[in-house]
């Protein structure tokens, strides 16, 4: 059993590394998620995946495959996207899912197109899809800068987001800081998802947001514990993922992403918060 | 004079949701706005939040607008977002707190003798989606006693609550208003205007009638008020008066 569970991380560097940096992935983007979740953006986070593509692109252009100039891309571009969406919203009074998908899709057209003009269908493959396995030393260190940023913005701006999220109107009667609460919170959805795209690709990185805040919702109700559930059902997945990706040799990415998704459906299948098990189970009603 | 308006208009992307408004309260007012829907009143308490500039005119403040609490109507309010009947209440004592302050004992002690007042003692760790309308109008109202604010603004604070809620939430302002606290709240049922509320200002996108409730609330102004609430109208010409 120790063979099988523990030994893969203690012989080989690469499964530590791998391990490592999706410890602070989790740690990182599974807060971010429950807050899209609450909000009731979870797709959000899948047009910012997309928005993030032509600024990777244009780094891989100019630098090849080097993470600071695909990372500085992807950040620029992401928060370009963020930033306008937000922007035209407020202003217009259109809501922000629109003006976000409206961005989003340019900014994806403009990615494909620099990539199949000027790359490889390859580096596309590379920057979709990511490779855990091959994490060397600065990816780590840029998945450890962006948990440790990502975990002190959020409790710097907590009690704003929170109030954002609920009483929007509540907050902007008694504080200015709406706005910077809700754009620092697209920001630190951008650099997640720029951060997870060498580990697991831009479109798996998703995955690591919005799964494991959709799974603890099932079990359940305050946020706090929301949060931590999210955290330690993505280190689990993260841990189990590699792990099938080691022994049973599948493309660690999907690996991870399938077990949140299992967790998923167990947990909206069985959890103690609102499941189809609750429903079916029909307990007596209580007194009171 | 504690709050003053001057020609003032609001509204959104040049359309005015009301114009040329003047009026002034004296503090510890007890002022009930009230109109057909669409009037304007709504847009008004927003003015008065700073929450929508005028687009003409001015508002004079004689307090901090950290002074000004704010009862949003309900629908604003994320109903499934889980968060317990005291932390909703303890964001009542931001203007101590701020976004980074810890919530010290002397808050909890206030978050506790709101939800006392508000008969909710028990309900302290209970999450907000599990309450009903009239429950969540009491934590609403509890935040607001936390607030400790000399003006207090209420956007239609007893739609979906039943009369004994009503009636507790009545008695409260009552008890602000002995307080030399100023009110100004949106209210529909004019019954409840007339037995608690002295002043009144009866709005249909301008001021129809603005005084002693007995004086505005008379059929005359009403049927002037159901005629002027003019629909908003995207080819509209420029406004003539100033």
């Amino acid at each position: 059993m120790f063979e099988f569970l523990i030994s893969p991380f203690t012989e080989f560097s690469f499964m530590q590394r791998a391990l490592v940096g999706c410890i602070a992935i989790s740690l990182s983007s599974a807060p971010i998620g429950v807050f899209l979740m609450l909000r009731r953006m979870s797709l959000t986070g899948d047009a910012m995946a997309h928005a993030i593509l032509p600024g990777a692109a244009v780094g891989f252009l100019i630098a090849g495959l080097s993470i600071e100039a695909m990372t500085i891309g992807g950040i620029v571009a992401g928060c370009t996207v963020a930033v306008l969406s937000g922007m035209v919203s407020r202003i217009t009074e259109v809501a922000e899912d629109a003006s976000m998908a409206a961005f989003y899709l340019i900014s994806l057209a403009v990615g494909v197109l620099i990539i199949s003009t000027n790359g490889s269908q390859v580096d596309l493959l590379h920057v979709l899809f990511g490779s855990a396995l091959a994490l060397n030393d600065e990816a780590l260190y840029l998945l450890g800068g962006i948990c440790c940023l990502t975990l002190f913005t959020l409790a710097s701006v907590f009690r704003p987001l929170v109030l954002e999220c609920m009483d929007r109107l509540f907050l902007q009667s008694v504080s200015g800081l709406s706005p910077v609460a809700h754009f620092s919170f697209l920001v630190l959805v951008v650099i997640n998802l720029v951060g997870g795209f060498n580990a697991l690709g831009t479109l798996m990185s998703v995955g690591m947001m919005i799964l494991p805040s959709a799974a603890a919702r099932y079990w359940v109700k305050s946020l706090d514990l929301l949060l931590v559930l999210s955290c330690f059902l993505a280190i689990f997945s993260c841990y189990v993922g590699l792990l099938l990706s080691y022994h049973v040799a599948w493309p660690t990415g999907p690996a991870i992403i399938l077990i949140l998704g299992g967790l998923y459906v167990l947990s909206f299948s069985v959890g103690t918060n609102g499941s189809i098990l609750r429903y079916l189970s029909k307990p007596k009603h209580l007194s009171a | 004079m504690i709050l003053s308006c001057e020609n003032l208009t609001l509204g959104y992307e040049s359309h005015p949701a009301v114009h040329h408004l003047n009026f002034e309260i004296e503090q510890g007012a007890l002022l009930a706005l009230v109109g057909p829907n669409g009037a304007g009143k709504s847009t008004l308490l927003k003015g008065l939040m700073g929450q929508v500039s005028p687009l003409e005119g001015c508002i004079n403040l004689e307090l901090e607008r950290s002074d000004i609490a704010y009862l949003p109507q309900q629908s604003h309010v994320d109903r499934d977002f889980p968060i317990s009947v005291q932390e909703m209440v303890a964001m009542g004592a931001w203007r101590h707190t701020g976004a980074f302050g810890r919530l010290r004992s002397r808050h909890k002690r206030q978050v506790s003798s709101a939800l006392n007042q508000l008969g909710l003692a028990g309900f302290e760790k209970r999450m907000i989606s599990t309450l009903s309308g009239g429950q969540m109008q009491r934590v609403l109202f509890a935040r607001l006693l936390v607030q400790e604010a000399d003006m207090i603004l209420l956007d239609e604070p007893f739609t979906g609550v039943d009369s004994r809620t009503s009636h507790d939430l009545l008695h409260l302002i009552s008890t602000w208003s002995e307080q030399g606290k100023t009110i100004i709240a949106v209210l529909h049922d004019l019954e409840q205007v007339k037995n608690h509320f002295p002043q009144s200002l009866l709005l249909s996108r301008e001021s129809i009638a603005f005084g002693n409730t007995e004086d505005v609330l008379t059929e005359e102004n009403w049927l002037k008020a159901r005629q002027l609430n003019e629909a908003f109208d995207e080819h509209a010409g420029h406004c003539a008066t100033h």
